[in-house]
């Protein structure tokens, strides 16, 4: 393994200071996890995250700023934890437990059940939930402070390394503003303002958001008066009208990785892990079956869900069953009949495959409609279905999988194979977007820097290597294609839809006659 | 079936096989030395430094060749027998064709110093020198200091690659200035300028004299020439330059100069045997281009023209505006249309240069100083488009438009800082004041 290898950059003084330095406010971390009882908990709790960013801000300072500015790939593939090799496997393994007690036994960190008090690690953070919400912490609490420090202290790693980019310093700058703000800060004071209003990131929208429509969320919002009803009707239209206007516009990358808390993790702390994600054929075909069916899963899941606690009659409300199953059914069918019409011949034999899984869903919509009864859906719960969702989708895959296997799978595994937000952006995107990847003519030399280092494991040298732009819908748009070329091919771009995907070669350099009999298919 | 067989895997004899194949279902052999797969060459240095492992140059999968029924054949022709159409192999077998191309490519200059060939010393263009390069400087304790000769564009990304490795260089370039032969005065002098706040230690108007070996017969020092300085060092590059890898020609019909012998169709004077890329000589030069083009891009276009000769449709090399590109460690390089050094220079060239405070952006535009037509553009830290100076070399626009519109050809990401403006006022002040 790479541990074997010899390692030809090694550290400086200082950078093993700082690695110390956090390890320290890490190990603050475990000792509170095995029941230590600090006598201050609020100076502990301080300390230990001040170590932590303290650590991982003198090391990136060390790191960068004694070099140039320019690309720091360098020994990228030499270091263990970035291989693959001996500390890649550690910290995935330790990462994937951590989601695993953190989803299934949040008791071992210490949560209090049946109103007992907080122990461990998790009562090492009620002093900053009292002092953010007036209320004790919860294992989420936990996981939304240490995620928030990762992305601010790797955020601002990130932003040292690109510093001859503007691009990505912004985008960073961005997604650290929106984990501090939206994510973490918002709900906490929400909280504050009126504490029957469910937890709601503004910025996470269904379908990524799965649980908004749960009938325990929307009580929530309806019985917050006009500040529940406003969000909820947010919640709605971030979905059906935000969404697909910013996706016109900008590609999915507004969201993904300018917005999202999920992207904003994989481009900060998961910066170092984006070469590990496959470029092969058959990752791909497998991306695009698993995203699609976590897609249509969510969509059934969350029909079902909103279906079962709607009443049969109009006695408490418009929307009953008949009216919402329709506009599910109407919807759907809008959407489908658009693309058929419009876009059918990009689709060119996928058309196939998306009209096959259409009329499955409202097939199945329709015998929902027909077979139920007052609270099962094909003899099974929707509250079953619900539960399947959260556990194996929103829990083991996104959290277990996409985060605790970054080191093995790359940084963004949940967001190419699974995030069915991703999906419908990515479909967007693909067929009715101002946004792509120029190629620069005849420039490129095949090197495959790109490809390497491209986050959600798309062949980008194969498509600039011929010249072609890049239309991809599991783009992101991090823009480190374009930064780690070294001969300036590629660059991201909004312009106008007309003659955005050129399949034909367009290579420069030979007379114009040659090219056109390139281009005879 | 017709059997075409291509002695070489680089750019230009893939580029012409999978052409091939996309235009018949003639059956097609790539023959290879050096490695059992296609990979990109300009990549190599990337391998060492980190940033790839060796199977990320490779653009194709494994699985491609199959699928599209190209045959890959490793192997190293010894000679050709273009009597019988015959290859036959240093391992002993042969393999008949009815139509050869040859695309061997280069392989590095040696000039006859002594100690050239001590271990240790090696070129910078074969997966085997990388894997050279490996075993004598995998780190700054095994290798505590490296020399390389020649300052062209191997030899400043040799020099990068052990700078990545910590590994300290000494740079020997011949000319006054890091390629100024090719380079104007003042981009040649900002590369210099940048390769020492590397810590590269560049020495310019330094030639090497001889490399001394140790008793085992590894390299120990060199001496250099114009001062007779003695320098300690364990691994010598030598990039001064390619020549064509042809030797294996010697013994055939086969006409050669430094090259294989082409004309426009890339056909040499034997009937079905071609020659493309970097090892091919044009009988005459076309426009202002070399006879031999040892560059990425024209070993592709040469691919891309054959394959349609060799289906049925004649047709010439015709290249089209000159294009190049490069990167000089954090400095990326583009050119389009003709810029000329020193050396060269047409007596109607004249030049425009604008460079940025920060010393790592600048433009040369050349153009016509009695026409004032545009020649062309020489770009450091600023990305253009290809597309957009291809169309106006090929509308022959003049001076002034092109600095006008520059904005239209930037390509760099958003957000960037541009510098339209500052270039242009600089242009009109100068015309001014001229």
């Amino acid at each position: 393994m790479s541990l074997a290898k010899p390692d030809a950059l090694d550290i400086s003084n200082k950078q093993k200071v700082a690695l110390a330095v956090g390890v320290i406010g890490l190990f603050i971390l475990v000792l509170a996890l095995f029941n230590t009882n600090f006598p201050n908990k609020a100076a502990f709790l301080t300390l230990s995250i001040g170590l932590i960013i303290g650590g991982i801000v003198v090391y990136s300072r060390a790191f960068y700023l004694n070099k140039l500015e320019g690309i720091k790939n360098d020994g990228v593939w030499f270091k263990s934890i970035s291989s693959r090799g001996v500390w890649g496997w550690i910290v995935g393994v330790i990462l994937t437990t951590f989601y695993i007690v953190l989803y299934f036994f949040p008791k071992y960190l210490g949560l209090g059940t049946d109103g007992e008090a907080n122990t461990g690690l998790i009562s090492l953070f009620d002093p900053l939930s009292q002092l953010l919400s007036g209320r004790n912490a919860s294992q989420w609490f936990v996981y939304g402070t240490l995620y928030t420090v990762a992305i601010l202290a790797f955020g601002y790693k990130f932003i040292l390394k690109y510093r001859h980019n503007r691009y990505q310093q912004l985008r960073t700058v961005s997604v650290m503003f929106f984990q501090l703000g939206f994510a973490f800060l918002i709900p906490e004071f929400m909280y504050v303002m009126n504490n029957d209003l469910p937890y709601y990131d503004l910025k996470s929208i269904w379908p990524l958001n799965y649980y908004i429509f749960d009938e325990w969320s929307v009580k929530g919002f309806l019985s917050s008066g006009n500040i529940g009803l406003a969000l909820l009707i947010f919640g709605i239209l971030s979905i059906f009208v935000i969404t697909p206007i910013l996706t016109y516009k900008y590609g999915k990358r507004w969201y993904c990785s300018w917005v999202c808390g999920c992207g904003g993790l994989a481009e900060t702390a998961g910066d170092s892990f984006r070469q590990l994600s496959s470029k092969k054929m058959y990752a791909w075909k497998i991306e695009r079956w698993l995203i699609h069916v976590v897609l249509v899963f969510s969509v059934v899941m969350t029909t079902a869900v909103v279906y079962t606690y709607l009443g049969y009659d109009k006695n408490d409300f418009w929307l009953t069953r008949g009216v919402f199953i329709s506009l599910v059914i109407g919807l759907l069918s809008l959407v489908f009949a658009a693309t058929m019409i419009f876009k059918r011949k990009e689709l060119a034999k996928d058309a196939k495959y998306g009209a096959i899984s259409f009329f499955t869903v409202i097939a199945f919509l329709l015998i929902m409609h027909f077979t139920s009864t007052t609270d099962h859906l094909f003899y099974i719960k929707a509250g079953a279905l619900r539960a399947a969702y959260g556990i194996y989708i929103g829990s083991i895959f996104s959290g277990v999988i996409g985060t605790g296997f970054y080191p093995i799978l790359g940084n963004r595994s949940w967001c190419r194979f699974g995030c069915p937000m991703a999906a419908i952006l990515g479909f967007q995107q693909r067929l009715f977007s101002k946004f792509r990847i120029t190629t620069n003519g005849g420039q490129c030399i095949s090197c495959g820097n790109c490809s390497t280092y491209c986050e959600m494991g798309i062949d980008v040298r194969a498509y600039a290597q011929k010249g072609e732009n890049i239309v991809r819908s599991s783009c992101v748009g991090c823009g480190i294609c374009s930064a780690v070329c070294p001969r300036g091919v590629l660059k991201l771009e909004n312009d106008g839809m007309k003659g955005r995907i050129n399949s034909n070669d367009v290579l420069l350099g030979n007379d114009v006659d040659l090219m056109d009999f390139v281009n005879q298919k | 079936m017709e059997h075409i067989v291509i002695i070489g895997n680089g750019i230009s004899g893939v580029t012409l096989a999978r052409h091939i194949r996309k235009l018949s279902d003639k059956k097609i052999t790539i023959v290879s030395a050096e490695t059992d797969y296609f990979f990109s060459r300009t990549a190599l240095m990337y391998i060492y430094m980190g940033h790839m492992k060796f199977e990320h140059t490779q653009p194709y999968e494994n699985w491609f060749w199959k699928k599209n029924r190209i045959e890959l054949k490793k192997g190293y022709v010894k000679q050709v027998e273009t009597e019988t159409k015959t290859l036959h192999f240093a391992e002993g077998d042969s393999l008949k064709y009815d139509k050869l191309v040859i695309a061997t490519g280069s392989k590095p200059n040696k000039f006859g110093w002594p100690g050239q060939d001590l271990n240790g010393v090696m070129g910078m263009y074969h997966k085997q020198d990388l894997d050279n390069l490996e075993k004598h400087a995998p780190n700054n304790t095994v290798c505590k200091r490296a020399v390389i000769v020649g300052g062209g564009l191997i030899g400043i990304e040799f020099a990068e690659m052990l700078n990545s490795r910590n590994i300290p260089v000494t740079f020997l370039v011949r000319e006054s200035s890091f390629w100024n032969g090719v380079l104007p005065e003042g981009e040649s002098e900002m590369i210099n300028r940048h390769i020492k706040s590397h810590h590269i230690d560049l020495r310019l108007s330094t030639n090497l004299k001889e490399i001394k070996s140790d008793e085992n017969g590894n390299v120990k020092s060199v001496i250099i020439e114009e001062t007779g300085e003695e320098l300690d060092c364990n691994v010598v590059g030598l990039t001064a330059g390619v020549t064509p890898n042809i030797d294996f020609l010697k013994t055939s019909k086969i006409e050669l100069g430094r090259g294989v012998k082409v004309n426009r169709f890339l056909e040499t004077n034997i009937p079905d045997v071609y020659a493309i890329g970097d090892c091919a000589e044009q009988h005459e030069a076309i426009g202002n281009r070399r006879p031999i083009e040892a560059v990425w891009y024209t070993g592709r276009m040469m691919g891309e023209v054959l394959a349609q000769t060799i289906c049925g449709n004649k047709m010439a090399y015709n290249p089209g505006h000159w294009f190049n590109s490069a990167k000089f460690l954090d400095i990326e390089y583009q050119t389009y249309g003709w810029v000329f050094g020193e050396r060269g220079r047409p007596d109607y060239e004249t030049h425009f240069h604008w460079k940025h405070k920060d010393d790592t952006k600048c433009i040369t535009v050349a153009y016509h100083k009695d026409t004032n037509e545009f020649l062309g553009i020489n770009t450091f830290g600023i990305r253009m488009r290809h597309k957009v100076f291809d169309r106006w070399l090929t509308e022959k626009r003049d001076v002034d438009y092109v600095m006008h519109h520059l904005s239209e050809a930037n390509f760099d990401p958003e957000f960037y800082s541009k510098f339209e403006n500052d270039i242009l006022q600089t242009y009109t002040n100068q015309l001014q004041t001229a």
